[in-house]
């Protein structure tokens, strides 16, 4: 390419559905990385206009102003006002705006005009505004502000057609559209005079409806009701896990026969006395990447419930009834969010708690967030609850295995609550509760669209980890239990004479107080890597140790080897323990020191050796073996 | 009983109950709960749309000491603290 392509960066305040015009405008074409220095995300992709420009799209973290309170929001202001090392100035500026709720972006276009680049106005959701009876008169409206205004329904097939017409235009003037920017931080004075044009700006072009719309109120009525609100968001959560117990079930076995289909029909393939590259892609790589592969509909279906309560409205709702409750706790409402996303995984939940400006809030929520259960936990849970739990209904409806889970989920939130708590004790005594304020969007209903490309990314960076990471670890772990081979003649299973046995047999007077024996050891050691290939390094350690029928139903083997004391210990293991490099790594990337990585590392653990110590205990004094 | 600061009709957002209908007069981040300076919660409040002359109306309120408050103010509903609500003067 000879022509460079145009940038264009979409600014706008949080909830005016920037993201859904971002993915309609681009598509497929996204690319998220991070920028360079900082953990904020990087959203770009392309697109070309009508007239055949190539535009690259970069989507800029939501803001109310260009003042720069979180790291977020110093990326936008630096990129629009071109200070950002590494980052182009934008050639053009895409103001993103709600047609239904102009005011506080209006305040931000007038702010934004102050930078000179050209400029164009979207009123986003247009189709919304209309249908409520709200008109606005563009031409008035562009000859207040002095900028190109246009329409668009992000959602809609079709909708954006005006703006890339407009675009184009703009772009074709792009050249000779520059002027130097006179932007200073504004001062309150400022804001106020600025929010008082904005709001004449509304009166002299946009008309209300008589009846103005009350849906949103009448919903909100019954959501933020100080009983029911709350009873709604307690019965939310547990449909969310009860679906993901039961929804994923047909789709998991198919994924998993299908696993072990193509393990069989390797070992059949490949001529006799290859037993070694039989037992590696077997053993290793296809029931390896498999068994975590399995678990991918559960993740599909968490992300689906979050994205899908997000697109809604509800999560700002969620933080409002939650806001006293966590803090109670010491936790911020806005935490809710980040900790919320941390069920599906901490490593966006940690990245998540950027929301939060109070730099100790942040600190307390990225301590606990690990101790949300994870969905690289469900693996574990799911194979250990599925050999010990028997899948009875109790009074008649409730599934006996996913109220043990509920259980899991719930000692995670009550432990973090608690650790939250003591830290705001000892940690930080004297400080005062920091500002909860947070728009609360109109109701909307979740497009589908935006939902599927919402889920297909996260979708992609789990199968990226089960095909790197994941891989490459389950590598190391059949490469430790398969060599040194025994001894020709030897007696006993062949993996008693491995490098994992070895690593398990050291470990194990350690873990022996809390009921594990040395195959437990040894998975608890690639499990670092990730959580969830503890089960498929039980597997192996298992399926090597028994053969193929072993690895058709590692948990029919566990039944039998393990007392269910030690199941218990492991399960409550699993709760605490901080199994997982990655989270510790972003942890220390997050805090910018590795103090905050060693303390939670190490809460973590005392909690998690303390916790299976007494539940292995207390069971065998019970009497459950 | 148009710019008296010390009007007896002057009461604080944060006061109000749910279902309060008001405009705002003025914003006095001096005295209140919140942990932010006066300055900071201010400036945070303005760019939430709380400026002189919005109109705000108390929506809801959360379940512990009926905190925290949803307001609507104009066309725009937020969530805050009622200590935060203390520097907004409505009558």
């Amino acid at each position: 390419m000879t022509t460079a392509s145009l940038r264009l960066a979409l600014v706008g305040a949080p909830n005016t559905g920037k993201t859904s015009l971002f993915n309609r405008l681009t598509g497929s074409t996204q690319k998220v990385a991070n920028y360079p220095g900082v953990t904020v995300e990087r959203k770009s992709g392309s697109f070309v206009t009508p007239e055949g420009r190539s535009v690259t799209v970069l989507d800029l973290p939501g803001t109310y102003s260009l003042r720069g309170r979180s790291p977020d929001e110093e990326i936008t202001r630096d990129i629009v006002l071109g200070r950002f090392k590494g980052e182009a100035v934008p050639d053009l500026v895409l103001c993103v705006a709600d047609a239904t709720n102009l005011r506080l972006t209006l305040r931000l276009v007038l702010e934004l005009k102050q930078i000179g680049r050209p400029m164009l106005l979207v009123l986003n959701m247009i189709d919304i505004a209309r249908r409520r009876g709200v008109t606005i008169d563009l031409e008035r409206l562009s000859q207040e502000l002095g900028l190109p205004v246009t329409t668009a329904v992000a959602v809609r097939k079709g909708g954006v057609d005006d703006l890339l017409k407009r675009t184009d235009e703009l772009m074709a003037r792009v050249q000779e559209a520059q002027a130097a920017s006179q932007w200073t931080a504004p001062t309150i004075a400022d804001l106020k005079a600025a929010q008082r044009e904005a709001d004449r700006i509304i009166a002299a072009s946009v008309t209300l409806p008589a009846k103005p719309d009350t849906l949103t109120n009448r919903i909100d009525a019954v959501v933020l009701h100080p009983v029911w609100g709350l009873a709604i968001l307690a019965l939310i959560l547990f449909v969310m896990f009860q679906a993901v117990f039961s929804w994923a079930q047909p789709a998991m076995e198919l994924l998993s026969d299908s696993f072990s289909a193509l393990g069989q029909w390797i070992h059949d393939v490949l001529p006799e006395g290859w037993g070694l590259l039989q037992s590696f892609l077997q053993n290793g790589v296809i029931s390896g990447v498999g068994s975590v592969i399995v678990f991918l509909p559960q993740i599909i279906i968490i992300f689906l419930f979050i994205l899908l309560l997000e697109d809604f409205g509800y999560m700002a709702r969620a933080a409002f009834l939650m806001d006293r409750i966590m803090g109670g706790a010491g936790l911020h409402g806005r935490a809710f969010i980040p900790l919320l996303s941390s069920f599906a995984c901490a490593i966006p939940g940690i990245m998540s708690t950027r929301v939060i400006d109070n730099p100790r809030d942040r600190l307390t929520t990225i301590l606990i967030a690990p101790l949300m259960t994870c969905s690289a936990r469900i693996p574990v849970y799911t194979l250990i609850i599925s050999a010990f739990v028997p899948a009875t209904k109790v009074w008649g409806w409730i599934n006996l295995q996913g109220l043990v889970m509920f259980g899991l989920y719930a000692a995670g939130i009550t432990s973090a609550l608690t650790v939250s708590a003591v830290a705001k004790f000892f940690l930080w005594r004297d400080h005062a509760p920091a500002p909860f304020m947070l728009e609360l969007p109109d109701y909307k209903v979740p497009r589908l669209r935006s939902i599927a490309i919402g889920i297909f990314n996260r979708a992609k960076a789990f199968l990226y980890r089960a095909g790197t990471t994941i891989l490459s670890m389950m590598v190391l772990i059949w490469f430790l239990a398969s060599f040194p081979t025994a001894p020709a003649g030897a007696e006993g299973p062949a993996i008693n004479y491995s490098f994992a046995a070895m690593i398990g047999h050291a470990l194990e007077p350690l873990l022996r107080p809390i009921g594990f024996n040395w195959q437990i050891a040894v998975a608890l050691i690639p499990g670092m890597a990730a959580r969830e290939v503890a089960v498929a390094a039980l597997g192996t350690v298992y399926s090597i140790e028994g053969g193929k029928e072993a690895a058709d139903a590692i948990g029919q083997v566990l039944a039998q080897k393990w007392t269910l004391a030690t199941a218990l210990s492991l399960l409550v293991w699993y709760i605490f323990a901080p199994q997982c490099a990655s989270t510790l790594a972003v942890i220390r990337r997050e805090t910018g020191s590795a103090k905050w990585m060693v303390v939670t590392f190490v809460y973590m653990l005392a909690l998690a050796y303390v916790a299976s110590f007494l539940t292995f205990n207390l069971a065998q004094a019970l009497g459950i073996h | 009983m148009t710019s008296d600061p010390n009007n007896s009709q002057d009461i604080r957002l944060g006061h109000a109950d749910r279902g309060f209908v008001g405009k705002i007069t003025r914003l006095d981040a001096l005295v209140t709960g919140s942990s932010l300076s006066p300055q900071e919660l201010e400036q945070r409040l303005v760019e939430m749309g709380f400026v002189e002359g919005a109109r705000v109306e108390i929506l809801h309120e959360g379940t512990i000491r009926r905190d925290p408050i949803a307001v609507r103010v104009d066309s725009t509903t937020i969530a805050l603290r009622r200590s935060e609500a203390m520097a907004v003067i409505v009558e």
